[in-house]
């Protein structure tokens, strides 16, 4: 926990420096006629979390913070590994949305959370994991006028715009 | 008495069937599309606007205002069940009302919902048919530098939101205003904090693609750890009895539904800000004028009265200036502003002289809206608490899925849907650590709002400070942000100390 | 009209074979899934609200076998819109509504890497006019008096616009380069915002588009002082135009257009082009053109894309005098 708190005030305070090097593309001072300058407003409050960030870090590390003196480890050792398949299979999801589209990526990971991570029967799997984009299909596409990507699998929606729109 | 009768004629209006069958299908729509994470009433309108052309005007406004109506309560639903906030109006909600469902008390924090914002919106509507023209009036006098005062008690309020841990708190503001500096800069029309050169960081970081990120993703992530993964969220039942039972628990919050509901109105009120800014800050003051600040966040009903009724109440306010003055206070509004100009109607001072019909049409309307709405609300408690009871595995792959969706609806790209896992990873880490999630996702509300407001003063009085002192609005609202802002800091510090006194004991 | 008469040139070709057969391949071209109609703007705006008024004239009268889905990509002064829009290449279901900001974003933000003549024109459908405002109770009754009064101001005047470098801010700076004044030019988020500004008295001044003030005007609230026109707008016979005041290069206008993507077939633009002289040619459109001020104004494909040439030709002038691009 101490060395989470402690590297993640370091990052804040690396991420805002960053955010500072990104505002003064922009004037970041007062220009004439035009009031404080486009940068102006990131930059200076950017620089305030760095401050802030340094400020945290400090009282981490002299143990200030509940954190900064804890000894317990950041993530439940139990918990991680169904976190690291929660992190990934979400990850996995989204990068296939781009490629075969949202109702078949919908499909495989409803199939693998209920079924691989939730054991549950394969009749339940199979009807949550086929009903769930059936329903958004109809609520999304149809009912609302948005319209998911799809990817790879676009022609196999053709006769079903044809039907329904 | 003029107003009486003109009503009456409204309401005779507003239970025509068309008009009826109408509002009630507005709201049962607005209801469902409101509950979507990343859906709110700009969808349901926008989306349904071009099926009006098709009625008469007035059943036309009618059914929109509905389905508007319809998604203000709508966004309650996931906030208190799922811990989504549905629309951004709903964050507020989430605050108290996600501890409340995860104790079991979903139902309490329902009916809480559903009654304060028929409080609100009732309130809200009483004030629009008594002192319509005379507000929209004062609403005209807030210029650039009335509004950078009004964000200033905005974020006086949100300080005690924080945690206990202030420097967390004041660096997730500045993080939160950052991020909402990201794509254009309105004053100088150029680009900024283009990240990495995606060209999707050029319309900025949403809102609710943020909230979404930490309260959908990373408010998962959390339970799953804390459960490892077999998650019960509660044990839940719901009758009859316990919904009555539900609505006698609000009677100790019933100022805080007045009060809030007067706020959220004039809040609503003001163009360019709307329903979500008031909803916040009808939290924030709540929380701050409370007896007991430090149970917010845990579950108290009072945390998830304030903004309901704010937010009802904001979206009626919100109808104000559209109506009166042609200016829309929020997307949604701007929509229906469309929507009337399409129907042939100019909004603007002249619409309650030569459109009284339409007008008090619309103000009837409401009233019977809300009461359509809370009925319908009331009766579908049982069906929301049912999805509470789905099994763990079930329930949480859907979350996700509807987090994504909803993330990817309100501008259709997957950049927004990424930024929702970074932030739902990220976020989970920071609130490990004990960084507050909540003025977080507020900065990123009212940056944009406070930045131009404050840049737009300075132009306009050519770079003169003092005008923040000697406009008259604009100082009462200084002060009264100045006084909001000290006072939770004394208690702090004040309560802290008594804390260091009572560890310095117990270690002695 | 020339889509029929191309019917036979349009045959099997294009889309039909990749298909599944959805495609009836007799016909001449027809969308077969959802049309996106980006919008370069916010949701809310002028060109937002036209947008949704023309898809739903194309909904109403059936004019496409697909609905046309508005979409705002409106960032970056509708640099997301620009760049979707080139990303498409070649895909015939985008087609983007814009305005003048189509011709200055490219130009002030070169990095987006837009290129407006490799787009396909579809048409202009109406142009927008401006007029200069001042609230009603303001003493100023005419050009001469406006002058004289924003003379004796000098900075202390302040001129409301939508944005920095978009139309509003163009029209100062047209404004007082020909008229030889100095004034505070305080950019707001939208029309609404500013003409709720000037009656407020927050501002003194505005250059709104005439249905932005149209509600205020008709309540007397706003007087427009002059217009910057070519001829006088029907729905203000009394205001003069800056022409006939004598400063003829004071005319300046919105269009509002429909594009495609580049690398479109011919047979898919003339579709999109017959959807939208029916939307032109529909009542409905005609009645809002009146309603709104706004001048009906069809121009198409070769000749739409010489004025955009032209019309981008006249912007690069306007930045480079306002010292927004090195000339």
């Amino acid at each position: 926990m101490r060395a989470a708190e402690l590297s993640t005030a370091a990052l804040l305070a690396v991420f805002s420096c960053y955010l500072m090097w990104h505002s003064v593309a922009l004037p970041i001072g007062w220009v004439e006629e035009a009031g404080p300058g486009g940068g102006a407003f990131p930059f200076w409050l950017s620089l305030g979390m760095l401050v802030f960030s340094a400020v945290i870090f400090y009282r981490g590390w002299r143990g200030a913070t509940p954190q900064g003196g804890s000894s317990e480890p950041f993530i439940d050792p139990d918990s991680r590994g169904i976190l690291l398949v929660t992190v990934l299979s979400v990850t996995a999801l989204i990068g296939l949305t781009h490629v075969i589209g949202a109702y078949a990526s919908i499909f495989l990971f409803m199939l693998f959370y209920v079924g691989g991570v939730g054991r549950h029967r394969w009749y339940t799997t199979i009807a949550v994991a086929v009903s769930v984009p059936v329903i958004l299909f109809f609520f999304f596409e149809i009912g609302m006028k948005i319209f998911l990507p799809k990817g790879i699998t676009e022609p196999l929606f053709y006769p079903l715009y044809r039907i329904f729109l | 008495m003029d107003i009486l009768a003109n009503l009456a004629g409204g309401f005779v209006t507003a239970f025509e069937p068309l008009n009826l069958a109408l509002m009630v299908l507005g709201c049962f729509l607005g209801l469902m599309i409101g509950a979507i994470p990343g859906l709110g009433s700009v969808n349901g309108v926008a989306i349904l606007l071009p099926i009006t052309f098709v009625v008469p005007p007035t059943a036309a406004i009618i059914f929109l205002a509905a389905i508007y109506y319809g998604a203000m309560y709508g966004g309650a639903i996931s906030s208190i069940m799922l811990g989504i906030p549905g629309a951004s109006t709903a964050v507020a909600t989430t605050f108290d009302g996600r501890p409340l469902a995860l104790k079991g008390f979903a139902d309490r924090a329902l009916v809480a919902a559903a009654v304060a914002s028929f409080v609100g919106g009732t309130v809200s509507i009483i004030l629009f048919t008594l002192f319509a023209p005379p507000l929209a009036d004062f609403a005209l006098r807030f210029g650039p530098s009335e509004e950078f005062a009004l964000m200033m008690v905005a974020f006086a309020t949100f300080v005690g939101l924080g945690g206990d841990d202030i420097p967390k708190t004041l660096l997730m503001i500045l993080l939160g205003l950052v991020l909402s500096t990201v794509g254009l800069d309105e004053i100088s029309g150029r680009p900024r904090l283009i990240f990495f050169d995606i060209s999707g960081f050029y319309k900025g970081i949403s809102f609710i693609v943020l909230a979404i990120g930490i309260y959908g993703i990373g408010e998962m992530l959390w339970t799953v750890e804390q459960a490892k993964g077999k998650v019960e969220i509660a044990q839940h039942t719901v009758n009859f009895a316990r919904v009555l039972n539900g609505i006698r628990l609000l009677k100790p919050t019933l100022r805080t539904m007045g009060l809030s509901s007067l706020l959220g109105y004039f809040v609503g009120m003001l163009p360019a800000a709307g329903a979500t800014p008031g909803s916040l800050m009808a939290y924030g003051l709540t929380k701050s004028m409370s007896k007991n600040p430090q149970l917010y966040g845990k579950g108290e009903l009072a945390g998830v009265v304030a903004p309901e009724a704010a937010n009802n109440a904001a979206s009626t306010g919100a109808l104000l200036p559209m109506m009166t003055l042609g200016i829309p206070g929020s997307p949604t509004t701007a929509i229906i502003l469309g929507g009337m100009i399409i129907w042939g109607l100019t909004p603007g001072p002249m619409l309650f002289i030569e459109q009284s019909e339409f007008v008090w049409g619309l103000t009837a309307s409401l009233y019977a809206a809300n009461l359509v709405t809370v009925i319908m609300n009331l009766a579908l408690i049982p069906v929301f608490i049912w999805v509470l009871r789905m099994p763990f595995t079930i329930l949480a792959p859907l979350i996700y899925v509807l987090c994504l969706v909803g993330g990817y609806a309100p501008d259709n790209v997957m950049h927004d849907v990424w930024l929702i896992l970074i932030f739902g990873v990220a976020g989970y880490a920071l609130r490990k650590l004990d960084y507050p999630m909540a003025p977080l996702v507020l900065a990123i509300v009212l940056g944009p709002l406070a930045e131009r407001s404050f840049r737009q003063t300075l132009i306009a009085e050519q770079g003169d400070w003092t005008v923040w002192a000697t406009r008259p609005i604009s100082a009462v609202c200084m002060l009264i942000a100045l006084a909001l802002f000290l006072y939770p800091l004394i208690l702090g510090f004040r309560r802290r100390r008594a804390a260091a006194a009572a560890g310095m004991e117990m270690q002695g | 009209m020339t889509s029929k008469s191309r019917l036979l040139a349009a045959t099997a070709m294009t889309f039909g074979l990749g298909v599944l057969g959805a495609h009836d391949a007799a016909a001449e071209w027809k969308p077969f899934k959802p049309v996106e109609f980006i919008i370069m703007a916010g949701q809310g705006g002028g060109a937002d609200r036209l947008a949704r008024f023309i898809q739903s004239i194309v909904e109403k009268h059936d004019l496409s076998p697909m609905p046309f889905i508005p979409i705002n990509k409106g960032g970056g002064s509708g640099a997301e819109g620009l760049r979707y829009l080139k990303d498409k290449e070649g895909d015939p279901h985008v087609i983007m509504a814009t305005l003048n900001s189509y011709y200055t974003t490219p130009l002030r933000q070169p990095e987006v890497g837009v290129d407006i003549s490799e787009f396909t024109p579809i048409a202009r459908l109406a142009e927008d006019y401006f007029v200069l405002w001042v609230s009603a109770d303001s003493p100023d009754k005419d050009l001469d008096s406006y002058v004289a009064n924003v003379k004796e101001k000098g900075k202390k005047w302040r001129m409301g616009g939508t944005g920095t470098g978009q139309e509003d801010s163009l029209v100062t700076t047209m404004l007082e380069n020909d008229l030889g004044l100095t004034m505070t030019y305080v950019p707001f988020k939208g029309g609404g915002d500013v003409a709720k500004a000037l009656i407020g008295d927050h501002i003194e001044s505005t250059v709104n588009n005439p249905s932005e003030q149209m509600g205020f005007f008709e309540a007397d609230k706003s007087r427009p002082i002059a217009a910057f026109t070519e001829e006088r707008i029907a729905a203000f016979p009394d205001t003069p135009t800056f022409k006939e005041l004598g400063h003829p290069d004071l005319v300046y206008q919105m269009q509002r257009s429909v594009v495609a993507p580049g690398g479109i077939d011919k047979d898919v633009q003339d579709f999109y082009i017959n959807v939208f002289k029916q939307v032109y040619e529909s009542q409905e459109w005609q009645d809002y053109c009146k309603s709104e001020a706004l001048e009906c104004a069809w121009l198409a494909d070769g000749e739409l894309q010489d004025y955009f040439m032209k019309e981008q030709e006249k912007h690069r002038k306007i930045l480079q005098d306002m010292g927004e691009l090195p000339s």
